[in-house]
Parts: C-alpha cells; structure tokens; sequence
C-alpha cells in the first residue's frame, strides 16, 4: 500500500471533497493500483534530464497592459448561484 | 439521395449549383437526429432554430449570387466542453448542468464565420476524463455500428454523430487520445491538430498543456476543410502559435511514393488483438504498395507514456478544476455552514467519481513531499519520449501505428476498473505529451467493428499526414462504409 485510507482523507480535504466512509475505501483501493502501476517511472534514471513541462518553444507571451472591453457586470453575474447588490454571494467566512 | 450521408464537399458543390437548400440540408439532418438519436444518444443539447436561422442565411447568400464558402450551410455538431454563447454547455457534468457561457469559444466563432450552421452540443465523458463517454453525467452514447458497445471517449457524442449521419462533421478535444480513439471505434476521421495550432480559447481546460480541439468528418477532404476553418494563431489563447495557416486541402494529394513510414514497433506489441494487427498490417502494405517506404522502428520511452500521463494530465486537471467552487457559475450546494462546507459539499454533490479520482491523484502528485518523485519525475520522462519522437522525425516523414490495440469494447466492460480504462490510451497518449500532430482514419474492421490507423508527424506537419491519409483513402473504400440503425 502506498497510501493509506487516512492520507486518501487528508488528499481529499485537499481537493476540497467530502468523501463518504465507502468513497474512501474504494479510492484507497483504485488509488493504491494507480499508483503502483505509476511506480514504474523509477526504473528510469532521470537525473539528467530537464523536465519539459511545456512543447512548444514558447517564452512568456505579454501585450501591452492596456484597457479593453470585458464582461459587463451583469453578463458576469448572469450563471452566479447567488448575487446580492452586484456581487457575488457566499456563505459566512469568519 | 440521403444528404445526410454526404461529405462537406460533396453538400458544397450540390449547394453551389443550387440542387438543395442549406435549410433543406439542415432539416434532414435533424430529421436524421430525429429518427436515430434514441438509439445513439449522441447529443445533450439540440439547437435546431439557430442552425436553421444560419442555413436561411446562407440560402440568402446563395441566392444574391455571393461566393459562399466551403463550410457554409454545413450541420457541424459541437463537443459540450466547447463554448457556445447563449447555448448550454456542460462538460457534461452536473457542476456545470445550468452553464450558460457568455462568450463562444474562437473554434465556434471561426466555424459561425465560414457560415457552418450548429446542429447542437454532443455529450462526453464528465470534463473530457474517460475512454468511452460512459463517464457523462448525463447518459452513455452509444457505438452506431453495434449500439452495445462503446463509441470511445472522451468525445464519443461527436464522433458518433458523423458515423450515424447526425451531422456532417464535428469538434472534439483531445487530450491523450479523445478525437482519435472515438474516430477509431466509430469508424470516421479524426485528426488532433499540433498542440497550439488552434485555439483553446473556450474550450474548458483538462489538461492544458495537452489538450487541443481537433476536428471529425467522414473523409480526408472535409477534415483539411475544417482544419483550415479552425486554425491559426488567437491572441486570446497565449499557448497558441503563430505560424501561417497553409491551405490544408492544398495536400490532398493521391500520392505517398518516397514517403518514409516508420511503424513503431512497440505499438504492435504484445496485447494488439490479432485480427486488429491483421488489418493494420494490411493498411502498411498497401502504403507500401502505393510506393512508400515503411519499415519498423522504435520509440524506446513508449512504455512509460501511460504512467508519465497519469501524473501530468490529472495534476494539470485538480488544478483546473479548482475553480468550481460554487461561487460564480455552475452548481452549488444548499444548507452549508460556512464557505469551506460549501466548496467541499458543492464539490462532492458535482463532481462525478472519476473527476474526483483524478483531482486526488493529481493534488497527491502536486503535494509537498511528493511533487519531485512523481511531478517532476513524469515532467522528466516527458522531455525522454518527446526525444524519441525528434529521434525517429530525424529519419521518417511520418510514424503510423493503431489508434488502439482493440476495437471498440461493450458497455460496462470497463467502468469497474479505471486502469484497465487507462490502457484503451496506451497508443494515443504519447502524441499528446510531444505536442506532435495525429490523426485517426478508417482502415478496415476486425469482427464486424472498425479499426482506425494512426498517422503522427512533425510538430506542424500536418501537411504530411493529410496526404498520406488522402492517398490511403483513394486507394481504399474503407470511409464508405456505414452503420445501419
């Protein structure tokens, strides 16, 4: 086992979810032999290898920082669950 | 005459002389949708008036004597991770079940400029996570030549959509493998552009560093025609490339003598049903009837393509994926406490168990402790098969393999076992982690099914592929077949 049934508990606090004592059991499983196939990685020896995170040749691309049109407001709070007074509405944070 | 089975091209010139109408040609195939959607399920959203609304517009043009152009009057179906301002789309999640965007993504703009009419919104697997589209939070789509089995996925809804006659082409995104898997099973034509050949403004990100919106059609022909539609540098996707846009039907040449064909041989490996490595070992010989040059090579790194992906792509997804969080669109839960009772059970209720299996998977590979042994270590591998692949361009013009070991499987063989599901991509994946171009189309069937061949080339090259599928295409009758439902 490479994670355990409280690391999939802490994952999914992580990823924002709330799983249900089945939902952990079965993750912890399918996780596990996920996991375990992934493991094969380690027979490369890397450590000399730059990671490629991106294909293409691209550098940082940047315009000019200069005002354009957007989203009205009301465009932008039109798929809101709930809006009061122009803004987006959320349950209590402190 | 079915218009409904016709080519883009073939529509185009019968619109031209004035044979039919592009209402005409609209209504048959929603009448077509009408009549075979119950058995395909391809669509979650059907748009019949505004497509209408665009055919009359394109008739008017017709009629004033205006040069219309190819695309025009056409019944394109969009895959429902794409954005349609004012249309639902979904992802086909229950997170996004009420998502009405306010903007259209620029495929969709591009398309509603070349006059392209929107038949409706064609299902896939919950935010394009999936091999078979049995991962729709909605319902399963299924495989128009045996409606038992899988279309393939993630973007099923659209391949199976042209197969069954419901529409003449459409869009679909791939990611590791989701235009040409699908276009394999259903035996039509898939193409996955270079990545950062078109635009993924509004396209709802998975993976953003592999993922690419790529055209379906029923030949050669209509996918450089779309291809040339979609295409080109957009300044609202800063990962796309500037490069000027040939004209891709330009390459439809009946014409592979000198070309050099590299089969990677271990895409022929052990585990290829027999019957699918018979018709692809056919299609091979027939390119090197028509004068090609194949032989086999190899692509060292490709074992580890599979596990390279599954850190990278659900990685990129948890980390896209954060932003539904209840506040500004899509779904939220009721009856919470605070903010963070609200994420996490919006979150929970939505989000269906595979997306979450990869949100888990790629915040664990992310996680402090481990991003080195599993990100960073897969970012690595990464670098190796895309030098396997600069290795072999060195020496061929184009490498050609299976789309997939298999034919398209029956629903429910899979849903119990997500890695099982995983290897369906084991020959579409590393294509994605190159950013190279690559593209399914119909080679034959094993046991009643089809059986796509994969053509991959240069970054950029799609030239290449488009003549090689053009050449087989002309050769073979294998994109005449259809379905009967």
């Amino acid at each position: 086992m490479i994670i355990s049934e409280r690391d999939v508990e802490q994952l999914a606090f992580l990823s924002r979810l709330d799983l249900t004592a089945e939902d952990k059991i079965a993750y912890t499983k399918s996780l596990n032999a996920i996991l375990d196939y992934l493991d094969m990685l380690n027979r490369l020896d890397t450590d000399t290898v730059e990671p490629a995170a991106h294909v293409l040749p691209l550098k940082n691309i940047l315009r000019e920082d200069k005002l354009q049109p957007s989203l009205d407001k009301e465009q932008a709070l039109a798929n809101a669950p709930e809006e009061e007074e122009g803004a987006f509405k959320v349950p209590r944070i402190v | 005459m079915q218009l409904f089975r016709l080519t883009a091209h073939e529509l185009h010139d019968l619109l031209v002389k004035k044979e039919i109408s592009a209402e005409e040609l609209n209504l048959a195939v929603f009448d077509r949708v009408e009549a075979v959607d119950d058995k395909v399920k391809a669509y979650v959203t059907l748009t019949k008036e505004r497509a209408l609304e665009q055919a009359r517009s394109v008739d008017r043009q017709i009629h004033s004597g205006e040069k219309i152009s190819p695309l025009a009057g056409i019944p394109v179906a969009v895959k429902d991770n794409i954005c349609t301002d004012g249309i639902l789309t979904t992802a086909c999640s229950k997170m996004l079940a009420n998502f009405v965007p306010p903007y259209s993504a620029t495929v969709v703009k591009r398309l509603d400029g070349a006059g392209a009419t929107m038949v409706g919104k064609a299902n896939l697997d919950e935010f394009a996570m999936g091999s078979s589209t049995e991962n729709s939070a909605f319902f399963v789509t299924h495989n128009p030549w045996d409606t038992e089995r899988v279309p393939g996925g993630s973007s099923g809804g659209s391949a199976a959509a042209v197969a069954a006659g419901e529409a003449i082409c459409s869009l679909g995104s791939d990611t590791g493998g989701s235009i040409r898997l699908p276009a394999s099973f259903c035996g039509v034509v898939g193409l996955k552009p270079t990545y950062g050949a078109v635009s993924r403004y509004g396209l709802i990100a998975f993976a953003s560093s592999l993922d690419q919106i790529g055209p379906f059609s029923k030949d050669v022909t209509d996918c450089a025609m779309m291809l040339k539609v979609i295409s080109g540098h957009d300044p609202l996707d800063s990962t796309s490339a500037k490069y000027s846009v040939p004209d891709y039907t330009g390459f439809l040449r009946n014409d592979v003598r000198g070309l050099k064909i590299g089969v990677p041989q271990e895409y022929i490996a052990e585990g290829i049903n027999p019957a699918v490595r018979e018709v692809i070992e056919k299609a091979l010989a027939r390119l090197e009837a028509l004068g090609a040059h194949v032989e086999y090579t190899t692509l060292p790194h490709t074992e580890y393509a599979l596990s390279t992906y599954y850190l990278i792509a659900p990685a990129e997804a948890s980390s896209n994926l954060a932003r539904y969080d209840g506040v500004r669109y899509g779904f939220r839960a009721q009856n919470t406490d605070d903010v963070i009772d609200m994420f996490m059970k919006t979150r929970s209720e939505a989000f269906g168990p595979e997306v979450k299996r990869r949100i888990m998977l790629g915040t664990y590979a992310l996680s402090a402790g481990y991003y080195d042994a599993y990100y960073l270590k897969a970012l690595r591998v990464r670098t190796l098969i895309k030098q396997d692949f600069d290795r072999a361009f060195e020496k061929y013009d184009l490498l050609i393999s299976p789309v997939c070991p298999t034919t398209a499987f029956r629903i429910g063989e899979k849903t119990d076992d997500p890695l099982e599901m995983y290897l369906s991509d084991v020959c579409t994946i590393s294509i994605n982690l190159a950013g190279i171009p690559g593209m399914s189309i119909p080679c034959g069937f094993a046991q009643g099914m089809p059986v796509g061949l994969q053509l991959m080339g240069r970054h950029f090259d799609e030239a290449t592929l488009l003549r090689a599928a053009y050449t087989f295409e002309q050769n073979t009758d294998y994109h005449k077949a259809v379905p009967e439902l």
